[in-house]
């Protein structure tokens, strides 16, 4: 993606006239964007197919007490070779015609957002929703990321997936969550976004619990299902109120109206904007909705990679900055962001410390790395948390893949020897580099970018959103001024917390003495081809990725190559159509930025350098320390029993306080309703009352004693009586 | 298409409606005459006639009108003013062809389940049509009352006779619960008749009847009640877990798709427009909020902790119902269509769960949810079925379920924010009621020998299945079609609520005999001719009045 | 003479009436319902010549439906007999329930 956007820049750099990113009204007709949305959707229903028939034949060979072999012939069966070419192959489509579209869009110089409308989807005379996507710069970007390292994932996960009975399964998923998120990020207001939104979500839940017969795997997807729906809880509030506030859920209506129809800082914004931020939390795993997170990686490793890293996750982001109006207008919902960015950020980061699942680290570093997106959304960096997002995507995805491929060989080499030890634990590691040196290599590629050492991707997009935390703080009339120096600093000293746990990550997986059970040891191998392209194609995204949006103020600096990069703050001018609006508020708000960082002073160059070379120290001298330390194999070692270390272990006891906070009160309160609301009080009622007439019944039929004489003598009686009442009453 | 079905005005718009009412009462008489072992077929057949019948209605019908339309009307009981009349409008329709689309659908699904007694439930469940289509048919109140107590009776000895072990029991809380509240419909239905004025049942005369803003609250309580039961709205609900538990597969799909139906419907059609300015007390409205959002949380509190699967899903009911009556009582066109979406959604996902449901018992003989797991490795169509219709009960956009709860709640939040803001939660606890379900018996581990003969969906089943999960996906992708037709018809229904409320105050206020003018005639349409026309002529009701007042001496 | 004939016919009435209650053989309660419907008659024929034929009319209704419940009745009778050997009415208690 990044070659093809350099040629362009190249191309219009060229071209003469005004720069390449001149704001003018130009005609431009994207190609076919329905097709990049419905391409996956067909990628789904072919799978899907294929994933049903295969499931036939399994369920017929387990109802005969055994299980199905696809693998068993000589050859695979349709059903396993079809979805190699169909998963990918629609990914590889919708990415180039993304591509096509990106170029046609870079070139027109858009302006205003480019709607097409399909259809009417919820239409009354109040209210209308329509099925309608649009192209704008962010969305082009997301659109990026999602189809370009979609692909790649697909392709790893040909590999990855190759011996697994669901494969058709797996990627009917896989390509029904590329629909949702494209829908996700291409809808046209937040009725589609919302559809997009709980769509991914549903997918997430369907591939963590993809081995649907494990019972563990099963309860994370359904836990992460039940969590992200109190984040679509707030979605849903905040639709209802921006319905009320404009009469429209379309972005085009919302964001063009917002500053004259909402006071700025008002209770209407600010409530918008937060019950955003906690559909936003959901989604993207922000304390103390993150619990959901970690457990998600009982999916299959792409889908980590994939959903749990580099696109679902991150819709939160994209949806803070899509709404970066609706955010620029609420200073406190901003504070309110930034702040659960980094304590998110600050949390993960020291549970990341202590796990030792080599996925669960990974998972914790996500959360952490999210956590700094909603920081830089939440100072108003808006683009510099896509930045994040999109560098983030190379190198987590680089990571999860990576760490997939470990597992794949990890797996197989004990699967051989019929061991049964934790083929994700780092404590059965050690030493993997001599026999996996490409995927060592790519993945100290991803560990540097994520750490944030130059001129790795994460450097400039992490640093920038440090900076920009650090210049808003310094800002004239910034409401909550000491609040973002609090928030710089947690956020400094959690990014070298980063450069630790990614290190010791590394130094427990791939160096040191091996750790793998002495006969698996010989089975350890490289991945295949299939799986260390893409890693190898990640890699280099992680490299450069971070070089299309070098700040202006560093780049004649030296961390800026001294002015000989062709793309100082692209992104920046790329996204300004859709941030400026923003930006331009919260300057009328809060005041220009400052351009010295607060406390200590000092520019945005020497922090940067500042920066990177705390995290090069970290990251050499954690090297050096994890190195001499020896690590016992995961079967003989325990837990640790008391302190930090313990508390950081049990992840801050998250679980724990909502079980007992939230799940068993739930829970108790509903066996209450049911046994004594339902049961005692109103049953009981009813039943009282039946109970009552067939007892009044009983009572009254002891008066017929079955003697006709009785009755007549009642009856005599009774006539007298009314004819006694007649005569006397009168 | 329109303009064809139109242009034969004397063919297909002149009898549907009473085609609808008695073909299934012509299938009843046939599948009695026939030996028993035809009688599933033959009852689907009819059945599947009389849907296929109805499908002319969508393009007869008048998107652009908000009345009734297809009207006709005979007399019945002239002396009372009864007349047996019929129309349809955008709020009936839909429940219409709900009822002649599930009908078959739930017949087809009960071919293995019922074994005894075939002719008799057969025919029950045809009687069971024909009321169902009479009482969303009917203009007439007095007709409609035939219909609404109709259902009640070939409903009983299903659930009474092919039910479970407790049937007895059910099917008695069932009939008990609703009879108390439609009794107390019917004294209220007496009252209007005799203070009206106007001697005859016709639903436009009711519309015109001048009650007084007291008046209006108790009749209102009475209606409220017997349609509140049926609804079921909480706390009146405890007869639906057990009756839907016993009652067979069958009457369990009917008594969810259709039978709730009736409840709501009654809140539209009659509940709204009748009482005007009681609809729009303070404190009705809160305390109809108030039931509804207090269903919706409870009942998905209850649903989450039951064992059994059939219980679970009939207190999911309870849950959806619950925005039906918020949306309905917000009073606005968002609120009232939403309402109307869940109603038909319901009808589809539901319907749909119940049916999956006794495929199971029908496998296994269990409807315990800890008696299987692992369903998903044997079935993968049962489980495709199962998941899809659960994503639509549980209101995933893209299904029916999304749509609904949507509108209901935007529109409950454009008057009743808090209300909305509860309700809301609804969604989270759907998820937390439905998804362990489907874990427990699609998912985990496939642990229990027997379960591993757990056969997949035969094609009976996917023809059952099919066409419910289709609709369920197409009103969620393109509701437009269904919301069109609607809008006219829930339009009129505020139009008149809030006309009548500013009616009801002026005369409240004045104490004045003009007080009906202002409300009258907001709702039906120009040519409603027939209620009031030749066949009950003011020159004949004096006459006849006397012979009415012996039921008013009771 | 009306006044006489009225008190004749009530007289009747709470001797039948109290025939019927006190009584315990069928047969005689069956006689006392006979003679309650005929004091009744009577009264309807002492009535007649004040309120009009009717009450003459009525007497031949009451005649023949005191018939049709003799045939009735006395086969009952006969038939309970046959099952349990005794017209005592005490013995007849399954009219409950």
């Amino acid at each position: 993606m990044l070659s093809a956007a350099a040629a362009t820049a190249a191309a219009a750099a060229a071209a003469p006239g005004p720069g390449p990113l001149a704001r003018q009204a130009a005609d431009w007709e994207p190609l076919l964007p329905g097709l990049i949305i419905l391409l996956p959707l067909l990628g789904f229903i072919a799978n899907g197919i294929l994933a049903l028939w295969a499931a036939r034949q399994s369920s017929a060979a387990v109802r005969a007490g055994g299980e199905w072999d696809p693998f068993a012939g000589d050859r695979r069966p349709l059903t396993h070779t079809l979805p190699t070419w169909i998963g990918p192959g629609v990914m590889a489509l919708a990415f180039l015609l993304t591509l096509w579209n990106f170029e046609g869009m870079w070139a027109a110089h858009l302006d205003e957002p480019v709607v097409e409308k399909f259809w009417s989807w919820i239409v009354t005379s109040t209210l209308t929703v329509d099925a309608a996507i649009q192209l704008d710069q962010l969305s082009m970007i997301m659109m990026l990321v999602v189809t370009g390292v979609g692909f790649l994932i697909h392709v790893f996960s040909v590999g990855y997936m190759r011996d697994d009975v669901g494969y058709p399964r797996y990627f009917a998923y896989l390509n029904l969550f590329v629909f949702f998120m494209l829908v996700l990020v291409m809808g046209a207001g937040y009725g589609m976004m919302f559809i997009g939104w709980e769509g991914v979500g549903l997918c997430s839940y369907l591939l963590i619990g993809y081995w649907f017969t494990d019972r563990e795997k099963s309860d994370a997807g359904k836990k992460a299902f039940i969590v992200n729906r109190i984040g679509d809880f707030g979605f849903l509030l905040a639709m209802f109120l921006l319905y009320q506030a404009f009469g429209t859920l379309e972005f085009g209506g919302i964001f063009d109206e917002a500053e004259g129809q909402l006071v700025a800082g008002g209770a209407v914004v600010t409530s918008i904007t937060l019950l955003l931020m906690l559909g936003a939390a959901g989604k993207s795993a922000q304390v103390p909705l993150h619990v959901w997170l970690p457990d998600a990686m009982a999916g299959p490793t792409p889908v980590s990679a994939l959903i749990h890293a580099a696109t679902m996750v991150t819709a939160g982001v994209y949806m803070v900055a899509r709404s970066s109006v609706l955010y620029a207008l609420a200073p406190t919902s901003q504070a309110v962001v930034a702040g659960i960015g980094v304590l998110t950020a600050l949390i993960a980061a020291t549970i990341a410390l202590k796990q030792y699942d080599i996925k669960k680290v990974l998972a914790y570093s996500t959360v952490s790395q999210l956590g700094f997106m909603f920081l830089g959304a939440g100072v108003g960096a808006f683009t510099a948390a896509i930045f994040h997002l999109m560098t983030h995507a190379f190198f987590k995805a680089l990571l999860f893949l990576g760490a997939g491929a470990v597992i794949h060989s990890m797996h197989h080499a004990l699967h051989r020897t019929g061991s049964h030890e934790d083929a994700q634990d780092m404590r059965n590691m050690g030493g993997l580099r001599t026999r996996m040196r490409i995927t060592c290599a790519v993945m100290w590629i991803a560990t540097l970018a994520i750490a944030g050492i130059w001129p790795f991707a994460g450097f400039f997009s992490k640093d920038e959103i440090i900076w920009y935390t650090a210049a808003w703080a310094g800002a004239e009339s910034n409401p909550y001024g000491w609040l973002y120096t609090v928030y710089w600093l947690v956020a400094l000293a959690t990014a070298l917390l980063t450069a630790f746990y990614m290190t010791r990550l590394m130094i427990m997986t791939f160096h040191g003495a091996s750790r793998v059970e002495q006969g698996a040891r010989g089975h350890l191998h490289e991945a295949p081809p299939v799986m260390t392209v893409p890693l190898i194609v990640l890699a280099v995204l992680s490299v450069f990725g971070g070089w299309v949006n070098v700040p202006e103020a560093l780049s004649d600096s030296v961390v800026g190559f001294f002015g000989a990069l062709p793309m100082s703050e692209w992104l920046h001018h790329w996204l300004e159509p859709v941030t400026e609006s923003a930006a331009g508020v919260q300057v009328a708000a809060m005041g220009d930025p400052s351009y010295s960082a607060p406390l200590f002073g000092g520019g945005e160059v020497m922090w940067a350098l500042l920066s990177t070379l705390a995290a090069a120290a970290v990251v050499a001298g954690a090297g050096r320390f994890l190195l001499a330390r020896k690590y016992v194999p995961a079967a003989e070692a325990a837990a640790p029993s008391s302190g930090l270390g313990r508390i950081l272990y049990n992840k801050w006891y998250f679980d724990e306080i909502f079980d007992r906070g939230v799940v068993q009160p739930i829970l108790a309160a509903s066996r209450w309703c049911w046994k004594v609301v339902d049961t005692v009080l109103i049953d009981g009622f009813v039943n009282f009352v039946g109970n009552f007439t067939r007892l009044a019944g009983w009572l009254a039929s002891l008066f017929q004693t079955g003697q006709a004489t009785t009755y007549a003598f009642v009856l005599t009686l009774g006539v007298l009586a009314i004819l006694g009442a007649a005569v006397f009453l009168q | 298409m329109t303009s064809f079905v139109n242009s034969i005005p004397g063919l297909y718009g002149d009898w549907i409606l009473h085609a609808l009412v008695w073909l299934p009462v012509a299938g009843l008489v046939h599948v009695l005459a026939s030996p028993a072992d035809r009688a599933a077929g033959l009852a689907f057949r009819w059945s599947g006639a009389v849907f296929i019948l109805s499908l002319g209605l969508w393009w007869a019908f008048d998107p652009g009108d908000g009345g009734f339309m297809l009207e006709s009307s005979v007399p019945w009981i002239e002396a009372w003013g009864v007349n047996y009349s019929l129309g349809i409008d955008g709020i009936s329709v839909f429940m219409v062809l709900l009822t002649t689309l599930v009908t078959p659908i739930a017949i087809l699904g009960s071919f293995n389940y019922i074994k005894r007694r075939r002719k008799a439930f057969y025919a029950l469940m045809l009687l069971l049509q024909m009321g169902v289509v009479g009482v969303f048919l009917a203009t007439d109140i007095f007709l409609f009352y035939v219909f609404f107590e109709l259902t009640l009776v070939p409903m009983y000895f299903i659930v009474g006779i092919w039910g479970g072990e407790r049937r007895i029991y059910a099917a008695v809380k069932f009939f008990l619960y609703t009879a108390v509240g439609s009794l107390l419909m019917l004294v209220a239905i007496l009252y209007m008749y005799f203070s009206s004025g106007v001697d005859s049942f016709s639903y436009e005369a009711f519309l015109s009847a001048d009650l007084s803003l007291r008046e209006q609250l108790w009749l209102f309580a009475a209606f409220a009640l017997a349609f509140g039961i049926k609804v079921p709205i909480f706390p009146l609900h405890t007869w639906l877990p057990d009756a839907h538990v016993e009652a067979p597969t069958p009457g369990s799909v009917i008594l969810a798709s259709l039978l709730l139906k009736m409840g709501t419907y009654g809140f539209l059609r009659f509940l709204l427009p009748f009482f005007p300015g009681a609809a729009q007390h303070p404190t009705v409205v809160t305390v109809m909020l108030v039931v509804g959002v207090a269903g919706i949380i409870y009942a998905a509190w209850v649903a989450a902790v039951q064992p059994d699967a059939k219980k679970l899903v009939a207190y999911t009911s309870v849950a959806h119902m619950g925005f039906v009556v918020i949306g309905v009582f917000a009073l606005t066109v968002n609120g009232l269509q939403g309402g109307l979406v869940v109603m038909i959604s319901h009808g589809v996902s539901t319907g749909a769960l119940f049916l999956l449901l006794g495929m199971m018992y029908e496998r296994r003989h269990s409807r315990l949810i800890d008696d299987f797991g692992g369903i998903g490795r044997v079935a993968p169509l049962f489980a495709t079925a199962f998941v899809i219709t659960a994503l639509a009960s549980i209101g995933l956009p893209g299904t029916s379920g999304f749509v609904g709860e949507f509108l209901a709640l935007i529109g409950t939040f454009e008057t009743h924010a808090l209300a909305a803001i509860i309700a809301a939660t609804g969604v989270i606890f759907a998820a937390y009621y439905m998804l362990p379900m489907v874990q427990r018996v699609l998912f985990n581990e496939l642990d229990k020998e027997e379960n591993r003969n757990f056969s997949d969906l035969s094609r009976r089943e996917m023809w059952v299945l099919g066409p419910l999960v289709a609709l369920m996906i197409w009103i969620g992708v393109q509701p437009g079609p269904f919301l069109e037709r609607m809008e006219p018809s829930v339009q009129a229904v505020l139009e008149r609520v809030e006309d009548g409320a500013m009616a009801a105050a002026e005369s409240t206020e004045t104490d004045g005999n003009e007080r009906a003018d202002a409300s009258v005639r907001a709702l039906p349409p120009a040519d409603s001719g027939p209620a009031d026309g030749p066949d009950v002529t003011p020159a004949s009701a004096p006459t006849l009045a006397p012979t009415t007042t012996p039921g008013g001496e009771d | 003479m009306l006044t006489h004939a009225l008190i004749l016919s009530a007289a009747l009435f709470v001797i039948g009436t109290l025939g019927v209650i006190v009584r315990r053989n069928a047969i005689v309660i069956f006689l006392c319902i006979e003679l309650q419907l005929n004091a009744v008659n009577l009264a309807f024929v002492a009535l007649s010549r004040y309120t009009g034929i009717e009450g003459q009319l009525y007497v031949f209704f009451v005649m023949t439906v005191a018939a049709a419940e003799a045939a009735v009745g006395l086969a009952i009778i006969i038939s309970i007999f046959r099952h349990y050997e005794t017209v005592n009415v005490d013995k007849f208690n399954l009219l409950k329930w």
